[in-house]
């Protein structure tokens, strides 16, 4: 009975000493000052700290992020949080969601006095004053070439290809209702069929048996043949620079990108209204379309710096080149019909 | 006079926990279905509750409840028998296993889904099962993650449930069948109840796993909410949908509660060392089933565990040796063996939060109400303690950044926010796993000691501690590993400088290339090895506690 309560005591103790530790070492950046910024970005935000050291360095302001979720709920979240911002800067709304970012006025205008992605702005008058583009991706169907050459069939090339039956049972894709990319890949049917035949091309590859998973990791790591497990699937929708990744002994990679199944989806960064330090959320925007920041996106988050001048990492120069000509829509419209497109394609896929 | 102020002493033990649920969570989720209820300023409740009307809300209500019984019975049918082999029989390493049946809990819910599917994706060693993307195999991840909620609840108390009435009955020419259904069960009900009840509540609202395992097929009213939030910013809906969950879970809870009630009383209890006996003939179905139940909580772990040490074609531990770096490629901020010791505070803070205010709740709702109003009161205080679990994580977390943004409670950038919410988690864990054994002791034990004029605190010393010792153990290891585990609500509140494990992991294999695939497997391997760890430790202090030598 007292080692009972002796030992009750000692565990007590114990975990207060643990505690102590851990809350003093947990609570270092709390409090506002005028010498921090904080963005609002997606759960993909990875920038090395030498780069943001180097804000520090050129402005003074030190640099706080708050990841939450991808572009929607991130964009979601601005929108739910306007009269009281959770940050001064967002970085990572993309051309799937700025028109509501834009309608919703979580954004003041803003553009960098040198701004390197001009051919990248959106095509929406007041987006384009609000939105500075920082990077861009291209979501392409990829192939495992090594399955297409054992198995003597040429590989496709196109999205007609993808509902042939010489293919069928080959591709997976992660679904647009769940899954970014997945909804960049509806959108690039929706460009290239038009309003009218885009449900019918998603009929054929429904009837071409396409697996439909709900995220990115799912499609590629278990499904696909050149993912982490032994997937059957050799065709998978990514993006234009994931084939570096698959680089093999003989410094090849194993897959590649169909250039002309791509769409563009576009990052921009803004300042928010009621900005605590809007002061220093401008300066960052401004940093992020600069030199520095720009050659160090493919690294870091591989995506495309949309600087033409910026340097590539050499393996991308190599095996990641961005679609010439990558489908394309208007962000007005992509936020006009995402609803309905979305309940069309559940209707026809399920 | 004396008496009225007892009750107060407790009511008053009562507020801290109420005012941190209050703030926590209660205030939060008013906050996001407010927004929904409220169109432009008017209040408009009819545009939203008519989302309850749609066919496809009753369809996925439906999959919701049927999946969710569906995964309770199957955990309760499988952990009871695995329950009784680890905490009645005198089998060889059933304290390590007792721990290795809480690693699929803290197993980031991405890496199960993918597991899961390698297993049963056509070209998986299971893929001849034809289960990839059936609701069978949503409710087997269920089971997976529920198995140990079953086993450590109902072990807590079976493992000092006193042998000798079964003895007797036996004796009296009972069967092993009519000795188990008229002894053992209504001994254990209450442990079972709450054991069902949380399952029930965590299948509810499972959430990565149904659109990982469902592909779209399927969905629940958690990932319903999560996509109208999320991607299409629907609030009427989502409000309505989370006022459906908090009808169901209150009828739930409601029906625990008139189940309880009506088998809930003191039970004789003995030292774990008597109760264990040996393995005899008979024994051998239970083992069989249990040995079942084990195989189905091994064969994910044991995929991924080989999937950890495939390195280019061969075997290897170069994903292991990876962890202390950040990947190929940079594809983490900081070393995985960063986010293990971020992932280690953050436990001990949410560990402590939820153990503090989930013993205050154990202590008070245990308590025998001396009116009907009391009574009443108590069964409620139980039951709202209940309710985070059944509420989506969706709503909570973005009920978090519009309700509490304003000073003094402008939390939303505090470090403290991580282990709150993982707290917030953990505490009906820790209500469930105590408050039963509590109930179960004499009151009279109390009453004796009271009026031989103990105070109150020495009661709870002399009377209570000892015997919830052992379950309060088990609730600590079993926050830690919630907390360890927890990947919903602290992926959206954690910063990036200081990611969690289950943050890195979801990074790692949200990336191409093979050697981030295998650094993920290897860095889940690692989670649920610490957690092991931290569960077997516990297990010894259990040993000690008991002063058996």
């Amino acid at each position: 009975m007292r080692t009972t309560t002796r030992r009750a005591l000692a565990a007590v103790t114990s975990l207060l000493v643990l505690t102590g530790c851990a809350l003093s070492n947990s609570s270092d950046d709390a409090g506002e000052d005028s010498t921090k910024v904080v963005v609002a970005t997606h759960d993909s935000w990875n920038m090395s700290k030498q780069v943001l050291r180097r804000f520090t360095e050129e402005t003074g302001y030190e640099v706080t992020v708050q990841p939450s979720g991808d572009a929607g709920a991130l964009t979601n979240k601005l929108v739910l949080t306007k009269d009281s911002p959770v940050a001064d800067v967002v970085y990572g709304i993309d051309n799937t969601f700025a028109s509501r970012a834009v309608d919703e006025g979580v954004l003041v205008d803003h553009a960098p006095s040198d701004d390197p992605g001009g051919e990248f702005e959106p095509q929406d008058a007041t987006a384009a004053e609000q939105l500075t583009p920082v990077d861009y991706s291209d979501v392409c169907v990829n192939i495992d070439d090594t399955w297409f050459a054992r198995n003597d069939v040429p590989p496709p090339t196109s999205f007609d290809d993808l509902a042939d039956a010489r293919y069928r049972g080959l591709f997976v894709t992660p679904a647009p209702s769940t899954s970014s990319p997945g909804l960049a890949f509806l959108a690039a049917t929706v460009a290239y069929y038009g309003e009218d035949g885009w449900a019918d091309y998603w009929q054929r590859l429904v009837d071409n048996d396409v697996k439909i998973t709900s995220g990115w990791s799912d499609a590629y790591q278990v499904d696909f043949t050149q993912g982490g497990g032994s997937g059957d699937r050799p065709i998978v929708l990514s993006y234009a620079s994931s084939p570096p990744f698959t680089v093999d002994d003989t410094g090849e990679p194993t897959t590649s990108a169909l250039l002309d199944t791509c769409f563009r989806q576009v990052e921009y960064a803004g300042v928010l209204a009621g900005a605590a330090n809007p002061e220093g959320a401008r300066a960052f925007v401004d940093f992020m379309a600069g030199r520095e920041f720009q050659e160090a996106l493919p690294d870091n988050m591989y995506v495309y710096p949309v600087d033409p001048d910026a340097a590539l990492p050499a393996a991308w120069a190599e095996y990641a080149v961005p679609a010439d000509d990558p489908a394309s829509l208007p962000e007005s419209v992509i936020a006009a019909h995402r609803a309905e497109w979305l309940e069309t394609w559940a209707d026809v896929t399920s | 006079m004396r008496r009225r102020r007892g009750f107060a002493g407790i009511a008053a033990l009562a507020a801290v926990p109420l005012a941190a649920l209050v703030l926590f969570f209660v205030l939060p989720v008013a906050g996001m279905v407010a927004r929904g209820l409220w169109v432009d300023g008017s209040f408009d409740p009819a545009g939203a509750l008519q989302v309850l009307t749609r066919s496809r809300t009753h369809e996925v209500l439906w999959f919701t409840l049927w999946s969710a019984a569906a995964a309770t019975v199957v955990s309760m049918l499988l952990g009871l028998p695995v329950t009784f082999v680890l905490y009645r029989l005198r089998v060889p390493g059933r304290r390590l296993l007792r721990a290795l049946v809480v690693m699929p809990f803290v197993l980031p819910t991405v890496v199960v889904g993918v597991a899961f599917r390698t297993l049963l994706a056509p070209s998986g060693p299971l893929g001849g099962l034809g289960l990839d993307g059936s609701a069978v195999a949503i409710v087997a991840a269920m089971v997976f993650f529920n198995l140990a909620v079953v086993v450590r609840t109902v072990g807590s108390m079976w493992e000092h449930l006193d042998p000798r009435r079964e003895q007797a009955a036996a004796a009296l020419g009972a069967s092993p069948a009519q000795v188990l259904r008229t002894v053992t069960l209504p001994a254990l009900a209450p442990s079972i109840v709450a054991a069902a009840s949380v399952v029930f509540l965590f299948c509810s609202t499972a959430f990565g796993i149904v659109l990982t395992l469902g592909g779209l097929r399927y969905s629940t009213v958690e990932t319903e909410i999560y996509l109208l939030t999320t991607q299409f910013l629907d609030l009427q809906a989502a409000a309505a949908l989370s006022l459906l969950q908090l009808f169901v879970v209150t009828g739930l809870l409601y029906a625990a509660h008139v189940t309880r009630t009506h088998r809930e009383h003191a039970v004789d209890r003995a030292s774990a060392r008597s109760v264990t006996r040996r393995v005899r003939r008979a024994d051998v179905p239970v083992l069989l089933v249990a040995g079942l139940a084990l195989v189905l909580v091994a064969a994910p772990v044991v995929t991924l565990v080989l999937g950890s040490l495939r390195v280019d074609g061969g075997w290897g531990t170069a994903h292991y040796r990876a962890l202390g770096t950040v990947g190929a490629d940079n594809a983490l901020l900081v070393p995985v063996t960063d986010a293990l010791a971020n992932s280690w505070r953050v436990a001990v803070d949410a560990t402590l939060i939820a153990m503090v205010l989930g013993g205050l709740v154990a202590v008070v709702v245990s308590r025998q109400g001396r009116s009907r109003g009391e009574r009443r009161g108590l069964a409620l205080l139980d039951a709202v303690f209940m309710l985070p679990l059944g509420v989506s994580a969706v709503t909570l977390g973005f009920g978090f950044l519009i309700t509490l943004d304003r000073p003094p409670l402008d939390l939303r950038t505090s470090p403290l926010l991580v282990p709150i919410a993982q707290a917030m988690v953990a505490l009906p864990l820790v209500v469930r796993t105590i408050a039963p054994v509590l109930r179960s002791i004499e009151p009279r034990q109390r009453q004796a000691a009271a009026s031989l004029g103990a105070s109150p605190l020495r009661v709870l010393r002399t009377v209570d501690l000892p015997v919830v010792w052992r379950p309060l153990l088990a609730a600590t290891g079993f926050a830690f590993a919630v907390s360890l585990g927890e990947f919903g609500a602290t992926s959206f509140l954690a910063r990036p400088q200081q990611p969690t494990m289950p943050v890195v992991i979801f990074e790692l294999i949200s990336r191409p290339g093979a050697d981030n695939f295998g650094m993920a497997l290897a860095a889940s391997v690692v989670l649920a090895l610490v957690t092991v760890a931290v569960m077997a430790t516990v297990e010894r202090l259990r040993i000690g506690s008991m002063g058996a030598f």
